[in-house]
Order: structure tokens, then C-alpha cells, then sequence
């Protein structure tokens, strides 16, 4: 087995038993919060590392999916209804958002998409009627799967879990297929994919929607978990934080955005309880991987473990040597 | 039938006339060179003829079929390929993954999200067979990145044949490169078939005048003189516009 396997493993075993030894309920929500964190970047991630596209718009689209299920719940539709009601309002704003933001790239779509953002935070705060405004939307109860109800903690987190398991391997997939390819390529050579037959913006367009629909599971997991959303989680600052995660993680990479992700939620919730300067905390962090691995924690943790490696197995031949 | 023709093309970037009403006809399978002194708009008149800018005026037809209004990824499908003056390819990956990407340009299975592309291979088997053209089968798994300036030449020439074009435009495709580099490529485009028209822009006239069989000099944006190597080496225009008066 290689080492990336035998890697892989043990971090399957670890999120598999996370609740019998993070210690208590109060740190297997936090895995919990990660793992929401980390779909929510995978999505973030689509756009960013594979497409070249820096949105800083993505807490709206994650924001119309927990707003969707929390309205469509109190209307009194069934869980199932409100999630699905959810997914295609988010895969139908993301169209929009694309549309429009697609019309650039670089510092333009940038712009357009945090300005969308802001109009979706905006109609979040003062559509009151709808949206309750800085009250927020509750949601009564959590489902239940298969007559199991997911209203303890641990339950949640495995439900979770099984999410993310499934966005990992979706992503997997949809990277390593021909349209992943083509999408890599656009972010490389866009001018040279249009002449060699490939429709750059449509493939942008797939991408886009592929991103809003994880956005969207995301915003299902946490409206779920929060059992509220209000306007807050729609900010700039949600979008940014969640572009962190991936620059942090390691963009264009599968795990990157977990270990993004991990690394903002654990500052934030329980580095902030022992610092009360833990933005402080975060902002060197960031500054640190940007100067030390500037591809990220995952690519560059694996360039220093095989540095090390092949130090230790050039040395052991250097022994070996008569 | 003409492969390529091209009737009164106009391009102006604001004030300036860049292409004056070209007139260009090919025929199939002809070696058509286009030389010109630097800013002649040759290098434009590629990127109109590849859709790439858009024409202010005039036509462009591939073997009869008008082209003007199609964006550059369907003159692609119709059977148009182009290299170009500046490498432009995808340093990241390998030299069997850059010309599989040439070929998944033409396949429907580039919209595919599900399918592994390792997986693919006819798609492998014909990249590796377009790398065999341009004599670089064996660097096949080579990271772009780590190959030379002559050999990524030959990558950008194996990514054009890859989607077996009607018709190939080659601009400047002996730029920078060594002699030993330049007799390959050289012995590379005299092995290209019949069935595909070469339009080609060099600027090295002892490698190319050998190539052409009919030679198209632009001066100014505008066609000065068209004509055989015997002819255009005969023109006194040519003298003038390389030399002065």
C-alpha cells in the first residue's frame, strides 16, 4: 500500500471514530461545522482551482439554499420537498449568477460576483417579509433517515460525513473525467482550448453549476445544523473566509479544502475560547502558508514529506555503499 | 473547389488599418507561404482566418463553406487548425496529455464528467500515434515543462495533425529554433500529407521559400505581391519593401 494510501486510510479511520474521542458533544459539532466547511469549499474550490475563477459571491448561493429549506419548512413542506425546493433554487441562482459573471474573468468576475453576493445579503436583510430580516429564520426540527433522527449530535455527524464522503468522490470523479480536463485547460489556456473546438464559456457555465450545487448541499448541512439562518452568514466576510480555506488548503487539490476548512473552524471556535486576538491568530497562519507553502497545506505538507523521504532513502543508500 | 478563401478581409484596431481587403485564394492541398516585414498584419490575418479576431469586413470560407460569423471553436470542427507564434500550450501537463486534449477538443466526450479520461484509450492510442509523427513518442510521460523550445514546436505541430485538419496554419513554426531543430521540423512538414492545405508565416526564407509552392507578401495590411518563388524573388517590389529604395 502506498504512503498517500495508507494516509488516506487513516484519515478515513479518524472521521469515522471522531465522536468517541474528539470528547464531548460540544467538539463533534465543531467536526461537524468542518466538514459543512469543507463541502462548502469543494464548491468554492470547482471555480477556483479548476477553473480559475475567484468568486466572492458564493455565501449568497450557499445563503439561498438555507434560506430555501428554513422557508420552505416553515410553509410546512416535508423535509424531502424543502431539500430538493432548495437544491434547484440555488442550482437556478447559481445560473443567474454565472450568467451575469461570466461575462469576465479575472478581477471582473470577482467583482460581479462579490457584488451579486452583497444583493443576495441585501435581500436576506431587508426582505422582511420573506426573509424575517435580522431575526433570521428558524428550523424546528432536523430530519429523520430511514427512521433514524438526526437530532443528536452524533447523528448529524455521521449524516454529515456521508455527505462530504459523497462530495469527495463526486469531485474525484468529475476531476479526473474528460470535463475536468477541458475545464484545467480553460483555466490554463483559455484563448487555446476555444481554437482547438472547445466551448470555453460553456464549460465555464458547467462548472459554475456543478460549484453552486455543492454551495447548496452545504447550506442545506448547515441550516440544518445551525436550525437557523439569518443574514450574517451571507456576509463578505462568510465568502472570503471560505476563499481562505481553499487558498489555505491547497486549491486544486481534493482535500485542500477539508484541511482549509479544519484550519478556520477550529481557529475560530476553539482558539478563539484561550485567544481573544484569534483573528490576529488566523491572519499570521495565512500569512505563514503564503510565505512557506504558498500551494497550500495539502500539496505543500506532501512536498515536504517526500523531500523527507527521499533524504532518508538517499542517505540509507549512501550507508549501504561498501 | 478553393480550401481557403478569403474576400476583401478588413480588421482595424481603432485608427489603424491592420488588414486592407485581403485577397487570398488556396487551393487544396497547397503549400501556401506568407511573408511580409514585421507588422504587416500577417499574424492578424491568421487570427481572423481562425476566428480569433473578429473581421470588420469581408469573407472567409473554408472549401466553400463561409466561416466569417462562426466563433473559433466551430471553425475548429470544420476542419481549421492553427499554431502559433508563442507557444501556447499546457506546461503543467504531460506532452501525451497536451495532444489529448487536442483530440477531446473534436470528441463529444469533452462535456463528459463521469467517464475516467485515463480510461480512454483510443483517445490515448491516437495521442500517442500524433506524438509518433513529430518523432516524440518516447517523451510521451514527459511533464511539458521539462521538455526544450524545439521539441514543444514539434508538440504545438502534433496538436494541429492530431484533429486532422483540411486546412493548417503554421505561424512561424521555425521561430527560435536550432538548425538541427529546424531541419526536423522541416522534414516534418514535408511528411504532412496532401490532403491537408498548409498556410504558412515564416520569416526564415531559405527553409521556407523551399517549402512553398506559392508565395503571398503583405506589406502594410494590404497583399503586395503574389507568386511563384521565381516570381517573387524576380519582384522589385520585394527589394523595396525588404531593403528600402
Amino acid at each position: 500500500m502506498s504512503g498517500k494510501r495508507v494516509a488516506l486510510a487513516l484519515a478515513l479511520l479518524a472521521l469515522l471514530t471522531a465522536p468517541f474521542w474528539v470528547g464531548g458533544v460540544y467538539y463533534v459539532n465543531i467536526v461537524s461545522q468542518i466538514l459543512i466547511y469543507a463541502v462548502f469549499a469543494m464548491g468554492v474550490n470547482i471555480l477556483l482551482g479548476y477553473a480559475g475563477l475567484v468568486s466572492l459571491g458564493h455565501a449568497g448561493l450557499f445563503g439561498i439554499a438555507a434560506y430555501a429549506t428554513a422557508i420552505a419548512l416553515s410553509a410546512g413542506l416535508p423535509h424531502s420537498a424543502a431539500i430538493l425546493v432548495a437544491l434547484i433554487a440555488t442550482v437556478a441562482g447559481t445560473a443567474v449568477f454565472a450568467v451575469l459573471a461570466l461575462r469576465a474573468t479575472g478581477i471582473g468576475f470577482i467583482m460581479i460576483t462579490l457584488a451579486l453576493g452583497q444583493i443576495i445579503w441585501g435581500l436576506a436583510y431587508r426582505w422582511i417579509s420573506l426573509t424575517r430580516g435580522d431575526n433570521g429564520v428558524n428550523v424546528v426540527a432536523r430530519p429523520e433517515i430511514l427512521g433514524l433522527s438526526l437530532a443528536s449530535a452524533e447523528a448529524f455527524y455521521y449524516a454529515t460525513l456521508a455527505v462530504f464522503l459523497l462530495a469527495v468522490a463526486v469531485c474525484a470523479i468529475f476531476v479526473a473525467s474528460p470535463f475536468g480536463a477541458s475545464l484545467k485547460g480553460v483555466r490554463d489556456q483559455p484563448r487555446r482550448m476555444n481554437a482547438l473546438g472547445y466551448h470555453v464559456w460553456g464549460i465555464r457555465f458547467c462548472a459554475c453549476l456543478f460549484s453552486g450545487l455543492l454551495t447548496g448541499i452545504a447550506g442545506i448541512l448547515f441550516v440544518y445544523y445551525t436550525q437557523f439562518i439569518s443574514p450574517q452568514s451571507l456576509s463578505l466576510t462568510s465568502s472570503a473566509e471560505v476563499v481562505l480555506m481553499v487558498i489555505s488548503g491547497g486549491s486544486g487539490t481534493l482535500l485542500g479544502p477539508l484541511a482549509g476548512a479544519a484550519l478556520v473552524v477550529v481557529i475560530k471556535n476553539v482558539a478563539s475560547a484561550y485567544i481573544e486576538r484569534w483573528n490576529m491568530l488566523l491572519g499570521a497562519i495565512f500569512v505563514a502558508i503564503v510565505i512557506f507553502m504558498p500551494e497550500g497545506l495539502v500539496p505543500g505538507t506532501t512536498r515536504l514529506v517526500r523531500r523527507l523521504f527521499k533524504g532518508r532513502a538517499a542517505r540509507a543508500a549512501e550507508d549501504a555503499r561498501p | 473547389m478553393t480550401a481557403l478563401a478569403i474576400a476583401k478581409l478588413e480588421k482595424s484596431f481603432g485608427g489603424l488599418r491592420v488588414t486592407r481587403g485581403i485577397d487570398l485564394a488556396v487551393a487544396p492541398g497547397e503549400r501556401r507561404l506568407i511573408i511580409g516585414p514585421n507588422g504587416a498584419g500577417k499574424t492578424t490575418l491568421f487570427n481572423l482566418i481562425a476566428g480569433e479576431l473578429r473581421a470588420d469586413g469581408g469573407s472567409v470560407a473554408l472549401f466553400g463553406q463561409e466561416l466569417t460569423r462562426l466563433p473559433s471553436r466551430r471553425r475548429a470542427h470544420l476542419g481549421l487548425s492553427r499554431t502559433y507564434q508563442i507557444i501556447t500550450l499546457f506546461p503543467r501537463d504531460t506532452l501525451l496529455r497536451n495532444v489529448m486534449l487536442s483530440l477531446l477538443g473534436l470528441s463529444g466526450l469533452r462535456w463528459n464528467p463521469l467517464r475516467r479520461l485515463e480510461g480512454q484509450r483510443h483517445l490515448m492510442a491516437a495521442a500517442e500515434q500524433a506524438l509518433g509523427r513529430v518523432g516524440l513518442a518516447h517523451l510521451a510521460l514527459r511533464p511539458l515543462s521539462e521538455t526544450s523550445y524545439g521539441e514543444r514546436r514539434r508538440v504545438e505541430i502534433a496538436m494541429a495533425l492530431a484533429q486532422n485538419p483540411k486546412v493548417l496554419l503554421l505561424d512561424e513554426p521555425f521561430a527560435g529554433l536550432s538548425v538541427d531543430e529546424r531541419r526536423d521540423v522541416r522534414k516534418l512538414l514535408a511528411g504532412i500529407p496532401r490532403d491537408v492545405t498548409i498556410v504558412m508565416i515564416e520569416h526564415d526564407m531559405d527553409v521556407a521559400l523551399d517549402f512553398a509552392e506559392r508565395i503571398t507578401v503583405m506589406h502594410f495590411g494590404e497583399i503586395v505581391v503574389e507568386g511563384t518563388r521565381a516570381e517573387i524573388v524576380a519582384d522589385p517590389r520585394i527589394k523595396e519593401i525588404y531593403f528600402g529604395e
